[in-house]
């Protein structure tokens, strides 16, 4: 890809001064940086729920929070973790580089771009907020099942339905607005085919995203009516069906699932590519391997539910489905591996991220394809076991990929390489302390420990404890990544416009100066 | 230090002796239990399996994935090649994926099939799901009961050493005989629970208006432990499922007893009872039933969960304090009692309406079996 390089000159116009610029902003870059600062602090906010979780698990017994905050404890980190702290990060991504790598001199709709990022605040304002109210925050896990999340809830149920369907409005603007960019503000000569896969897997997220939060809207209404206009949805005392809450809510959460993984997919593969000194192994297969998981997605949801007392034809169907979602997925590690594969490897911060997360990842893909199976999912199903499945993907698998995408493109934001020995110090005790923390979790869930649970058998107690371990010095090295990050902004080495060696054959941000100026592509480049 | 020194001790141990012995498949405190039934047995092979499948899976392609990382790194001199596709690479992996996962289906549709079969029993247990106890009906016989925790809270809160079934105990273990089939029907009263003993491979979830069905047939006799598995509420944890199952004639004379004991409380009902008879039975079934909510010493965990040490309704409204514990209350953590006998629950309104100096501070009424019964004969008509 070889393009022209614009040498206009942006000093005049730069951002606007003091809290306004970030108010008002309707800057791609601004706004993205907006969004991982958000999601940088809610990490640790939900990393603290995290780390209360794991100390009141230390040891059996209850020592040091009572059940009722711990319920509202695991409800809270899970919500926080999945809308608060993926999502707006990935969306981040998408607004620093997407532009940036279509040749687009900002998002198509900048004013909705400012107003999808502010409410976001706003609801995790209000949801972080319910749990000083005296009742207490929603306790009743981040699936929040009716009728325990309706008839037996905490009054502050209702904030959490307004804040579920502000963040859904968010979402929906943002993914509306990226949707535009791509198909209408690519430069010329940059066909569907010719896009970067960070694009790709965007396009597909979006898709994925406007499809799927309407359904999470609708879900949170009904539970609102029953709560206080005397509907009967999901009580079985009015007629209604507290099964069709799980139908539904799952018919959001499994391509949520993917919305939290595919852009990860895209980051990985850039990265893969860049330190391999190799272009990505079989790009297409790459693109059709993300379109039929985001396809298969919307029909494997009910796995979430194989105990819920579901026909045989239904327990069948859902676990083929499901089981197929192994191929593409498959395809990707190989396509992967491929590109490493005879290349010219070296080992900088974002490719030992990416190669751990190819690493753990499949780890998690492959407990996914245990879990598939029905009734070998009898026994795994809310035990531990599906704890460490779900941790694998996200955490080594969506935050490793964040991770690994900060580092990579961070020199190109900061204009300044991050400190390379710190980079390299914060992964291996990122990845020593992820697996400690994780990986037991496998075996305390087969033994038969539940998830959910405050206190626990004597059995249990020794793995615990390590996974406790684990979980705060896990918690305690993110420090490490801020402290990377500020420093990288504030001073170090000047990045070169490709960064990384060779990087400039690879994508469109990489023939800008760094940092990026403010403004970028006020002249669309040409791509042949 | 002490502890530092037994804590890495432990670790070590874990991951040089436990793990080993988990990966290879035996018996293990760390690995799916092989159950006792044939379908638990079966399931374990089919996880065993799979997890074989995995691991094979993992060292090849991982095995290619940091052979290449070695191989292949610029500080070797390694120089990059030019391809980025292969048609055929990518049909044949493809292919090959498909045809593993073919491989792994076939067995699961097997077992799957043979668990999943919901034909009559030779005995028929209705299973319902409370906040937070098991009830247990069984359809044949007139027998039904409530399962507790029988942990103390003094081993929760580690005022007292905990025991060797710390949480996993209860005050009465659902009975079975081996060797017959067993249908569990199981349902939930108020919110969504599962019921789940790992040794038989059974774990369904207990839904408000609906009965899902379960089987076993367990051939050895035993105590089998399990616990609720969906998210209940605060006492989620404090719900365990414990089986007895037992020989056949054992088995026998437990129903006959149990059958008697239901006779004889019936007749409880209608005898004179003192106020110390109904404190004495009403504070054992307080400290059963009552005080994970509202506490030892009456005084409730607020907002949630009302003090009865001073509330009016335990103060004066005898009425509404029959009313509240017969039907529940709506939209909150109260619920019905109702399932008890007349004798329980007379006794632990008195108990609750003399505890705390209630007695002093209140019109002192105590409810007798009678009121209950009559109130049953009112709400009825």
């Amino acid at each position: 890809m070889s393009t022209v390089v614009e040498t206009h000159d942006h000093g005049h116009h730069g951002p606007a001064k003091g809290l306004t610029r970030w108010l008002f902003t309707t800057n791609h870059k601004d706004i993205g940086t907006l969004y991982l600062w958000f999601s940088c602090l809610m990490l640790f906010i939900g990393g603290s729920m995290a780390m209360v979780i794991r100390a009141e698990l230390f040891q059996p017994g209850l020592q040091i929070v009572e059940p009722e905050f711990f319920n509202q404890m695991t409800t809270n980190h899970g919500l926080i973790m999945v809308f608060g702290v993926i999502m707006p990060a990935f969306v981040g991504l998408a607004n620093w580089m997407l532009p940036m790598q279509i040749g687009a001199p900002d998002m198509a709709l900048p004013r909705l771009n400012n107003l999808s990022f502010w409410l976001l605040p706003m609801a995790f304002g209000i949801l972080i907020s319910t749990l000083f109210m005296p009742e207490g925050g929603p306790n009743f896990g981040w699936t929040f099942y009716a009728p325990l999340s309706t008839t037996y809830a905490p009054s502050t149920v209702n904030f959490f339905i307004f804040s579920v369907h502000i963040m859904g409005i968010s979402s929906i603007l943002g993914s509306i607005n990226i949707i535009t960019t791509i198909f209408n503000m690519r430069a010329p000569g940059m066909t569907l085919m010719k896009m970067p896969l960070f694009v790709w897997s965007w396009l597909i997220t979006a898709y994925l995203l406007i499809a799927v939060m309407p359904v999470l809207a609708g879900v949170v209404t009904m539970m609102l009516m029953d709560i206080n206009f005397g509907t009967s949805f999901f009580n079985a005392g009015g007629g209604g069906d507290p099964v069709l809450f799980q139908h539904v809510f799952w018919f959001f959460g499994h391509p949520e699932v993917y919305i939290m993984i595919l852009p990860a997919f895209g980051i990985a593969s850039h990265i893969i590519e860049t330190f391999s000194r190799k272009p990505i192994f079989g790009y297409t297969s790459m693109v059709y391997a993300m379109s039929s998981i985001a396809i298969l997605s919307f029909v494997v949801w009910a796995h979430h539910m194989f105990t819920v007392g579901m026909p045989l034809a239904g327990e069948l169907f859902f676990m083929y489905s499901t089981m197929l979602i192994a191929i593409p997925t498959g395809v990707k590690v190989f396509n992967w591996i491929a590109t490493m594969y005879r290349g010219s490897i070296t080992f900088e911060t974002p490719m030992l991220f990416a190669i751990a997360f190819v690493a753990l990842f499949t780890i998690g893909g492959f407990s996914g394809l245990m879990l598939a199976i029905v009734p070998a999912d009898f026994q795994y199903h809310d035990t531990y076991f599906v704890v460490a499945h779900f941790h694998y993907v996200l955490v080594p698998g969506a935050l490793f990929g964040i991770i690994a995408g900060v580092y990579y493109w961070l020199p190109k934001w900061t204009g300044n390489m991050y400190d390379e020995t710190l980079g390299q110090l914060h992964f291996w005790l990122t990845f020593f302390s992820v697996n400690i923390t994780f990986f037991p979790m496998h075996f305390v869930g087969l033994a038969g420990m539940p998830r959910r649970y405050p206190d626990y058998a004597l059995q249990f107690a020794d793995f615990n404890m390590i996974i406790s371990v684990g979980a705060f010095l896990f918690g305690i090295t993110q420090l490490l990544l801020v402290f990377i990050v500020i420093k990288s902004i504030r001073a170090g080495k000047k990045a070169k416009p490709e960064v990384w060696e060779g990087a400039g054959e690879l994508g469109l941000e990489w023939t800008l100066e760094s940092p990026a100026p403010y403004h970028t592509f006020t002249v669309q480049p040409q791509v042949k | 230090m002490a502890y530092l020194r037994k804590f890495s001790f432990k670790f070590f141990q874990i991951i040089f002796l436990t793990l080993p012995a988990t990966l290879l498949g035996e018996e293990s405190d760390y690995n799916m239990p092989f159950g006792v039934t044939e379908v638990s047995g079966e399931i374990f092979d089919l996880h065993m399996l799979i997890f074989w499948v995995c691991v094979w899976i993992g060292v090849v392609v991982f095995g290619i994935m940091f052979w290449s990382l070695w191989k292949y790194r610029k500080s070797k001199g390694a120089v990059a090649a030019d391809f980025d596709d292969h048609f055929w690479l990518e049909i044949g992996w493809t292919v090959a994926a498909t045809l593993i996962l073919v491989v792994i289906a076939i067995p699961s549709t097997t077992v799957m099939v043979k668990a999943y079969d919901d034909a009559e029993g030779d005995i028929n247990i209705m299973v319902t799901g409370h906040q937070w106890k098991w009830h247990y009906k069984y359809l044949e016989d007139d027998i039904s009961f409530f399962s507790n925790l029988s942990t103390d809270q003094e081993q929760i809160y580690g005022q007292m050493p905990k025991g060797e079934f710390y949480l996993k105990e209860v005050d009465e273990p659902l009975v079975i005989p081996i060797n017959k089939r067993i249908r569990f029907l199981i349902t939930g009263n108020d919110v969504i629970h599962s019921w789940w003993v790992p040794d038989f491979a059974v774990k369904q979830d207990a839904i408000p208006g609906f009965i899902n069905t379960a089987w076993t047939n367990v051939p050895e006799p035993g105590i089998y432990r399990g616990n609720c598995t969906e998210l209940c509420g605060i006492r989620h944890a404090f719900m365990p499922v414990v089986v007895r199952a037992v020989e056949q004639e054992e088995y026998d004379a437990w129903v006959v007893e149990r059958v008697m004991l239901a006779e004889q409380e019936k007749l409880l009902t209608s005898k004179e009872w003192t106020t110390e008879e109904l404190f004495e039975r009403g504070e054992t079934f307080y400290q059963t039933n009552c005080v994970a909510c509202h506490q030892v010493n009456g005084q409730g965990i607020p907002p949630v969960f009302p003090a009865l040490a001073g509330s009016q309704i335990v103060l004066n409204d005898a009425p509404r304090q029959i009313e509240i514990l017969m039907e529940g209350v709506q939209g909150a953590a109260m619920a019905s009692y109702a399932g008890y006998s007349e004798v329980d629950i007379a006794a632990v309104i008195t108990y609750t309406r003399q505890a705390w100096s209630n007695d002093e501070n209140g019109d002192g009424v105590i409810v007798t079996p009678q009121d209950i019964v009559a109130y049953k004969n009112k709400t009825e008509l």
